[in-house]
């Protein structure tokens, strides 16, 4: 992360067993002698709870990880969805970031982590994963994640890649094709199609590291 | 006659086809998602099979359990979408009526700005601006590079409170953000007015003192990056707020308003054409990809715009309704602008939130108006102007002028007067019984209080049953040609909530009352010298039979949950688009500057409306899937027979436009309004140029 975030981040982690206790069901609130939370460590667990599960996963190498625990807290993170059988715009937006990983080189693995997460786990085991991210020539930062596949629900329905029609929600040919960008601990989320230009996916999923860079409209090229 | 989508004739039986398929798609959606086993699980449904009463007329109104920990199997996370048991999110109850409506303070000029504002951007003073001043370029007498009236304008973040003095006590103070105008009365949300002038240019400073982006510190939305919009205005590209131009805290951006007449520089030199005169605009953050959320914080107020016909005084000119600056309260003010806002706080710790997550559009529960849920307004009898503004996010109201609540007999739906749609105002006033608003739209209506019995209250009630951020519930019901569909046809869309069975409009106090907006207690009457409706005459309609020097096509569209206009997605580019001519591949297109254009917008979202913004200049609706929108057209509602810079792009519809591209070079977008559409690409680049390009689908 950008140095000033990295300052930042130390005052979190005091913050840590907080979290801790909101995902082991209790906030806390109910305790006198213990500090109340402040609105933006409830904010900050409320966004956890509802969008952020805490579910198992297996990288692309075979390692377990927890979703919230290990990928997304504490970082800068992009996060879509594919499946490797997929002929319609998964290769389209796959193949976007790969290209936007060249773009953002070094930052990817350090200040930002990139993630893409299996539509089908049945068919997408981690040695088809691992396969897929190397026909993409993926580099170290971008991480393909599989797991079970009521847990890779949790976290599309978690991060809202979901239709209002259940009927359409099923269809997989017809899946989100967006990508989530966030800054978790700084609480900043947005989303860009993941079929958008290459430059403009990269200069988006960069302002969660890029703090205090004014727009692209206003700087010189 | 009937049509499709792309303005095809189709037979009557292919039309009903259509509308079938529509049908038994929500059929199924409803089948699909909800059962009254589920409803009643929740104890969401009474014995009778009624819902249960919660405050607002929304999706969430159904009070949800606060999600469990992860994990835990039964309960998976998500964002907020119609009809989904369990996502829903509802906020606490909160004691409607206590607080008096606020009318917001009319802004302060300062006496100087320090650096002074200069024509090129002060990069090293810390400002960020795309190009340099157009107007002063033109006219440096008329338009001076340190006009006579200037505002500096802090963006800060502060502490609100949205329903002071609630017995109920449910809802603390807000961490929300707002404008300063530097006059020691403190930071606002709503921004200050404006009250500004034709004739009298005026420069704001807007700077940034949010938090520092790395140290939000918030509550859990908002992206602290801010460019500002002035909505609706006749203004300069560098000025106007493009959402590529934001920047952060520290930095600042001088926003120059020559407040001037379309036409001052082409086609009616030097004033301009009064035909084009706007009053209600509106300014609000415009970050791309960020807007939804810092509107939502607060980043949004009120600009008045008056000139020698529309003087604000009601004994000159057209003898409106007197505005008056800073009254204390709406006993002393007859011309009230109000900020319409839906809004969840958080059903435990009573913080306002924002689904972070959802692609699809957002509706709150808690109806907000100038920062303060459900208020009252004591009321002389007599005319009153109200300014009526929805910031959305993604709801769109129709509003109801209710009468008799709680007395013997019904309640009663009074008639009022419809002024101006969007900043503009009618030929003349238009009688109705109720005005549909979307995101981002203004009416201004006219209420004659006088009309009611001293000491009686009547209600501004928003009767429109909307379950998601599709849109309103009856445009999902087979839209006849030419209009948004039968009123009070039923839609089958989560018809298990109860909602929807009652239509698109529903009953007057529905639910208790839950979509009273505002109380209105009339109290004796005061001195009125304004004009009855019925005398008042305002400006013509400009012209629109000027050939087109082309006509572009927008097809408004989803892929893959991408909102996208003609295929494409929004694109911010690198470039730095000043108005030197600079072509990058960020603009679309390239209007041809002092040209007529028409454009044909088209949804091909299906059941969703999009409200479709365009900068710059206003535009005029030719027609709705070819159907001409003329006064004499039984089929046109009141709210599109004026200038608009908003439209209502309805499902299966195609809207044809007229614009006239005036003075001003340089970069504008257009976009869904539907902010969380907007955030998620439903926008397009384009500028003006010298000369045009001949791009048929941009």
């Amino acid at each position: 992360m950008a140095d000033v975030t990295r300052r930042k981040l130390l005052s979190w982690t005091a913050m840590a067993p907080l979290a801790g206790a909101a995902v082991a069901g209790t906030t806390g609130k109910n305790t006198p002698h213990q500090a109340a939370p402040t609105v933006s460590e409830l904010a900050r667990q409320r966004i956890q709870r509802l969008h952020l599960p805490n579910v198992p996963l297996l990288t692309h190498e075979g390692k377990q990880v927890m979703f919230y625990d290990d990928l997304v807290k504490d970082k800068a993170v992009s996060l879509n969805f594919f499946f490797t059988k997929c002929d319609e715009i998964c290769p389209m937006v796959m193949a976007n970031l790969a290209n936007v990983q060249k773009l953002l080189g070094a930052d990817v693995g350090t200040k930002i982590f990139m993630y893409s997460f299996t539509l089908k786990p049945e068919e997408d085991d981690v040695e088809v994963i691992r396969r897929y991210r190397q026909s993409l020539n993926a580099k170290p930062g971008w991480t393909y994640l599989t797991g079970k596949p009521a847990d890779m629900e949790q976290i599309r329905r978690g991060i809202g890649f979901t239709y209002p029609d259940p009927a359409i929600d099923k269809d997989k040919t017809q899946h989100i094709g967006n990508v989530r960008y966030g800054n978790e601990p700084l609480m900043l989320w947005g989303a860009c199609p993941g079929m958008a230009k290459v430059s403009f996916v990269a200069e988006s999923i960069s302002w969660m590291y890029n703090l205090d860079r004014p727009g692209p409209g206003i700087r010189q090229p | 006659m009937y049509y499709n989508v792309f303005g095809e004739k189709v037979s009557r039986r292919r039309f009903k086809e259509m509308c079938d398929a529509a049908k038994n798609r929500r059929e199924l959606i409803a089948a699909g998602l909800t059962s009254r086993r589920d409803l009643l699980r929740m104890g969401l449904l009474t014995a009778g099979g009624m819902l249960v009463a919660k405050s607002g007329l929304s999706a969430r109104a159904q009070i949800t359990t606060v999600k469990p920990p992860s994990g835990a199997g039964t309960n998976s996370p998500g964002t907020n979408q119609n009809c989904i048991p369990g996502n829903q999110l509802g906020s606490p109850q909160t004691t409607p009526f206590i607080n008096p409506l606020n009318i917001v303070p009319v802004a302060r000029s300062v006496s100087s700005l320090s650096p002074a504002p200069t024509l090129d951007p002060n990069t090293a003073a810390g400002e960020v601006r795309a190009a340099a001043f157009q107007a002063p370029q033109i006219d440096p007498h008329r338009f001076p590079v340190v006009p006579g009236r200037l505002y500096q304008f802090n963006q800060r973040q502060f502490s609100h409170n949205f329903n002071p003095h609630d017995p109920l006590g449910t809802l603390g103070n807000q961490t929300v953000w707002g404008f300063d105008d530097n006059s020691g009365r403190g930071t606002q949300s709503p921004g200050y007015v404006y009250q500004a002038h034709y004739g009298v240019p005026q420069l704001t400073r807007n700077i940034n003192s949010l938090p520092a982006t790395n140290q939000v510190n918030n509550t859990g939305f908002g992206m602290p990056q801010v460019s500002t919009h002035l909505h609706n205005a006749h203004t300069p590209s560098e000025s106007d707020g493009n959402p590529c131009d934001f920047y952060p805290s520290g930095k600042f951006c001088d926003q120059y308003y020559p407040n001037v007449l379309a036409g001052f520089n082409s086609t009616n030199q030097p004033n301009g054409d009064i035909n084009e005169s706007l009053s209600t605009l509106w300014y609000h953050d415009h970050r791309v990809d960020f807007t939804s959320q810092n509107t939502y914080k607060g980043l949004a107020g009120f600009y008045l715009l008056f000139n020698e016909f529309d003087t604000g005084n009601e004994t000159t000119g057209f003898r409106l309704p007197s505005f008056v600056p800073n009254a204390p309260d709406s006993m002393h003010t007859f011309d009230i602008p109000l900020v319409f806002a839906d809004r969840v706080f958080d059903a435990s710790s009573g913080q306002l939130v924002f689904d972070l997550f959802n692609l699809d559009g957002i509706l709150g529960d808690k109806f907000v108006v100038n920062g303060t849920i459900q208020p009252f307004a004591n009321v002389g009898a007599r005319r009153y102007r109200f300014r009526l503004l929805n910031t959305g996010p993604s709801r769109f109201y129709e509003f109801f002028l209710t009468g008799n609540i709680g007395g013997s007999g019904n309640p009663t739906t009074n008639p009022f007067w419809l002024l101006a749609t969007d900043g503009n105002l009618l030929p003349k006033p238009i009688q109705v019984t109720s005005v549909r608003i979307g995101p981002a739209e203004r009416v201004d209506i006219l209420i004659d209080f006088s009309a009611f019995p001293s000491n009686s209250t009547v209600y501004l009630e928003n009767r429109l049953n909307q379950l998601n951020g599709q849109g309103p519930t009856a445009v999902d019901s087979g839209p006849a040609p030419g209009v948004f569909g039968p009123q009070n046809s039923s839609s089958t869309e989560c018809t298990a909530n109860g909602l929807s069975a009652n239509g698109a409009i529903l009953p007057p106090n529905f639910n208790n009352g839950a979509n009273l907006i505002i109380k209105f207690n009339v109290q004796q009457p005061i001195t009125d010298n304004s004009l009855p409706p019925q005398q008042l005459r305002f400006y013509s309609l400009p012209d629109t039979t000027a050939t087109p020097r082309i006509t572009r096509t927008f097809k408004f569209d989803r892929l893959n949950g991408q909102w996208s206009i003609n295929g494409q997605f929004m694109d911010c580019g690198y470039g730095n688009g000043g108005t030197g001519g600079e072509s990058t591949e960020t603009f679309r297109f390239q209007v041809q500057q002092n040209s007529v254009e028409h454009w044909l917008l088209t949804n091909l979202t299906g059941d969703w409306t999009h409200p479709v913004h365009i900068h710059l200049e206003e535009h005029q609706i030719l027609s709705r899937n070819r159907a001409p929108i003329t006064p004499g057209n039984a089929l046109s509602v009141p709210t599109d027979l004026g200038r608009k810079d908003v439209t209502q792009l309805h499902p299966n519809e195609r809207v044809e436009l007229f614009f006239r591209f005036r003075d001003w070079l340089g970069k504008y977008p257009i976009h869904c309004h539907n902010v969380v559409h907007e955030d998620h690409a439903m926008m397009a680049l384009w500028h003006v140029q010298p000369q045009g390009d001949n791009v048929l689908v941009p």
